[in-house]
């Protein structure tokens, strides 16, 4: 018994150590980050050493943006979190008190130091013609999207399609009830987070035409070949700022503050807004944006979700919190 | 037995020979085609690019870390569980008490138990939201989303594996060796080492054996309360996972092939045991 | 302890032997601390939203799908495995082939592979581009990413709790009976169907039973293969992970309770069963 307690205790204390001349911070992200962050990681801890001598080790978790907030929630040790939308961030500050409300206002740019957008990858030749947003619900046409109740970038897809709708002629909120809900009819598979939606349209071979992220459909070009899919621009999207926060009772608690407040400063540096724009997503710094035109071509209207739905926690009282108008439209298996 | 008969004539307990062709061919047929061909599938996968890059996959920071991990997790595991099967198996083939049978039936469930379930319920304990997390907290004592959590998730979904396979080997020694031993004068220590260890050994190593395959595999009720951090909790099951999810289906197929692999050097000393030892650990075959 | 201390206790019955007390505890310390005390905090959690939202929850039509879907894939996975499990121990225990003895080591391959390897195998081997997912799908048999895959991943995971019950009870029929009803002028058919098939009931239910209660929980090797379409192919064990996602703490945990029982009344049959299986010997 003795053992028993002494051997959780040992591994307590194993899993808790870390050594005084190196410091070890833990980035929760989400989903398709899992490339940028490995370059990012190496280049600030070239950085860091550079600057203070200091070896930093910095590790990643990676999963669906709700299930990575709950996680932290749950008392994963993050120090810093880079979600998919302030949403997530600001569940963390509400369920777990980890950091203050006023988060989003401490760091530049809303706290997002990039930002993103959402557009279709579809089957190269793109055999169903898709072009905007109204062709994703032509009969029998299979699209494929997270789940907006577990992923942030599906809450981006959905916000999006409802823009759409609403801004068609004669468009109102019954309307685009009724596209969102004739939208996800279309949707055979709803993976958990945007990495197992692009697995199953990719790797798969499941639906006709994917939702995703501008940064997750280069990479699944880059991957599997340019000849086998291609992306497209529909006219309008939304400005997706996927958000980074410090978790100040954590760092407290590790004394990594300024570490983690660097890391998060070093996102808005220009060697951190070339490595994001490399890796596809939009840099703040506009004339590196205009620099990579080429990859991020312009769309002609990007919705916000300040503007045009009141900000996050109205929009998710509205649409995702249960019983909300995702929970009525969304009919699984029909 | 009638293979070596000069001319053929078929005893009643013998079935026709289309019959044996039949059924042969739909056993060996399920088998291969069930059981043996995923495993081939991993092998070939992991090699599709060749054995060096299989090789690099295995030997690269994360999966290192990830192997290490999935070794002391068991590593841990294996000896408190041969603490428990043996006390848990000395007091119920031993000894006769109230609430036998419910003891007997608490260390079966964890078999029928959802994996997610055995996750989960440690997270409703010690998770931040949950009965000690807070406390926990400030104590500064990470249990989910660390070696704990895992070490945990893990005893629970092995643990019967050693009892399972003592208990009914006990039973059927009975205790009148033990009895003559202290009735000699044995302390009960001295008893158990020289008296009831020989008799059980090779069922207890049987024991072990089940017991570290699952604990090494288990996929489950890890994934719960691991947190997926990499280089840090991620055990190769879930390394497989995350490779998977990275596109890098060689690299997830190589770390796959060395569990595979695990499990055929458990299956080999499985029948080997089984072979040399059947009548030590004959009394319990069932798991 | 001593002699005197074990007549004192009123628990220990006709035993010399010591440590009855010591290996107890140990066991009663073990199990209280690794599955009584946090299945407790799983029964506790649900009711936090109350009884009527405990039942409204779980008359969901996601839920509802989801555990029709994880009891009725795992009683085909058991019916399959039945009829297979009985070939192959029948197999295994009554002919003399070469190679036997590797077959019969093979069976326990789902048992040793770890499930999100048996997974990812399962996932590739039955993709439309995979080795049998392509003469499948030119069959217009879709497997993979459908309800036919958690299937066959239930059908994997449980075969060898089939063969593995059945071949000590095979091994042990009685010659006599067999030879007799040969004798009496039965054909093999009638054999098979009126004196083995009977005595090996109890030890076939048992072993469908225990690959049955497997496969109920069963997490690693489907989800990979099963494509998790909500109410299609989304079984409850994900669903748990999906509510535990969503902050939905006490969905998670109510089903977990459901899944709970089921798993306890399962174990409870299973030792209903045993015992009948011991009387009819």
């Amino acid at each position: 018994m003795n053992r028993f307690a002494l051997s959780l205790f040992l591994a307590a204390v194993l899993a808790g150590a870390a050594e005084a001349d190196s410091v070890k911070l833990l980035n929760v992200s989400y989903d398709p980050t899992r490339e940028l962050y490995r370059a990012i990681d190496a280049a600030f801890a070239k950085d860091w050493k550079a600057k203070t001598g200091q070896d930093v080790t910095i590790n990643q978790s990676h999963g669906g943006s709700g299930k990575q907030a709950r996680s932290v929630i749950d008392g994963l040790d993050a120090d810093v979190v880079t979600l998919a939308l302030a949403y997530d961030i600001d569940a963390i500050a509400q369920h777990a008190k980890l950091l203050p409300g006023n988060w989003i206002k401490r760091l530049p740019n809303n706290s997002a130091p990039y930002t993103s957008t959402y557009v279709f990858l579809v089957r190269k030749g793109n055999p169903w013609k898709i072009k905007d947003w109204g062709d994703l619900v032509k009969p029998g046409v299979q699209v494929i999207t997270p789940n907006p109740k577990t992923s942030g970038g599906a809450r981006w897809a959905y916000l999006a399609a409802w823009a759409y709708a609403m801004h068609l002629p004669g468009g109102n909120a019954a309307k685009a009830k009724a596209f969102v809900a004739e939208l996800f009819k279309h949707v055979p598979v709803l993976d958990t987070g945007a990495r197992g939606s692009t697995l199953t349209f990719v790797q798969r071979g499941i639906g006709d035409v994917q939702l995703t992220w501008e940064n997750e459909a280069h990479l699944a070009l880059k991957e599997f070949g340019s000849d086998k899919f291609e992306i497209v621009y529909p006219p309008t999207s939304i400005l997706a700022e996927p958000s980074v926060a410090l978790v100040d009772r954590n760092v407290d608690r590790h004394g990594t503050r300024k570490v983690a407040e660097a890391y998060l400063r070093f996102l808005y540096s220009p060697l951190g807004q070339e490595i994001e724009a490399n890796n596809y997503y939009r840099p703040r710094d506009p004339q590196l944006l205009a620099a990579h035109a080429k990859e991020f071509p312009k769309i002609g209207k990007l919705y916000t979700v300040d503007a045009d739905f009141g900000g996050w926690q109205k929009a998710n009282a509205a649409h995702f919190a249960d019983g909300g108008i995702f929970d009525q439209v969304y009919k699984p298996g029909r | 037995m009638s293979a070596k008969r000069p001319y053929r004539y078929r005893g009643p307990r013998e079935d026709a020979p289309l019959l044996r062709l039949i059924l042969s061919a739909l056993a060996i047929g399920f088998i291969g085609l069930f059981l043996v061909l995923p495993v081939v599938l991993v092998f070939a996968e992991a090699l599709n690019s060749g054995l060096a890059f299989a090789l690099d996959a295995i030997d690269e920071p994360d999966a290192r870390s990830a192997i290490r991990l999935s070794l002391i997790a068991a590593a841990i595991t294996l000896p408190l569980n041969i603490v428990f099967g043996v006390a848990a198996s000395w007091a119920i083939a031993k000894f006769d008490f109230p609430g036998k049978s419910f003891l007997t039936t608490l260390i079966d469930l964890p078999y029928a138990i959802s994996p997610v379930v055995a996750g989960m319920i440690y997270l409703l304990v010690f998770g931040l939201q949950g009965w000690f997390g807070e406390y926990l907290r400030d104590a500064d004592v990470q249990i989910v989303f660390a070696l704990p959590g895992i070490v945990l998730a893990t005893l629970f979904v092995s643990f019967p594996f050693v009892a399972r396979e003592l208990i009914p080997l006990m039973q059927d020694q009975g205790r009148t060796e033990e009895e003559a031993a202290i009735s000699l004068g044995a302390s009960g220590f001295q008893t158990f080492l020289r008296v009831t260890l020989p008799n059980i050994k090779w069922g207890l190593m049987y024991g072990v054996l089940l017991c570290n395959a699952r604990a090494m595999g288990e996929f489950g009720a890890v994934s719960v309360v691991s947190g997926h951090i990499r280089g840090l909790t991620n055990t190769m099951p879930l390394h497989v996972e995350v490779l998977y999810n990275d596109y890098q289906s060689v690299g997830a197929f190589a770390v796959a092939s060395l569990l595979a692999l695990l499990a055929l050097v458990t299956l080999a000393l499985k029948a080997l045991l089984e072979w040399r030892y059947a009548d030590e650990i004959a009394a319990a075959h069932r798991h | 302890m001593s002699a005197q201390a074990t007549v004192l206790h009123p628990f220990k019955r006709n035993s010399v032997l010591p440590g009855f007390g010591l290996s107890l505890g140990i066991a009663l310390f073990y199990l209280s601390f690794v599955v009584l005390i946090p299945l407790i905090a799983l029964l506790i959690r649900p009711w936090e939203i109350g009884f009527a939202g405990f039942w409204h929850l779980l008359t969901d039509a996601r839920v509802l799908a989801s555990l029709k879907l994880s009891f009725g894939a795992a009683l085909i996975g058991a019916g399959i495995n039945a009829v297979f499990g009985l070939i192959v121990a029948w197999v295994l225990t009554r002919y003399a082939f070469p190679g036997k003895r590797l077959l019969d080591a093979l069976v326990d391959l789902p048992f040793a592979l770890p499930t999100a390897v048996a997974g990812i195998a399962l996932s590739a081997l039955y993709a439309p581009q995979g080795w049998l997912g392509k003469p499948l799908a030119e069959l217009g048999l879709k497997v993979s990413y459908t309800p036919l895959g958690v299937v066959v991943a239930l059908t994997f995971i449980g075969l060898p709790f089939v063969v593995r019950t059945l071949q000590p009870v095979l091994a042990d029929l009685s010659q006599e009976a067999e030879e007799a009803a040969a004798t009496l002028g039965a054909s093999r058919l009638q054999t098979m169907a009126r004196v083995i098939f009977p005595a090996l009931t109890p030890a076939l239910i048992t072993g469908a039973t225990l690959a049955f209660a497997r496969a109920v929980g069963e997490y690693g090797s489907v989800i990979f293969i099963a494509g998790n379409l909500p109410a299609v192919s989304e079984i409850a064990p994900l669903l748990i992970v999906i509510k535990l996602e969503q902050y939905d703490y006490a969905g998670a945990a109510a089903i977990g309770v459901v899944m709970l029982a089921a798993s306890f009344a399962i174990v409870l049959a299973l030792n209903l069963l045993q015992n009948w299986a011991a009387k009819r010997q």
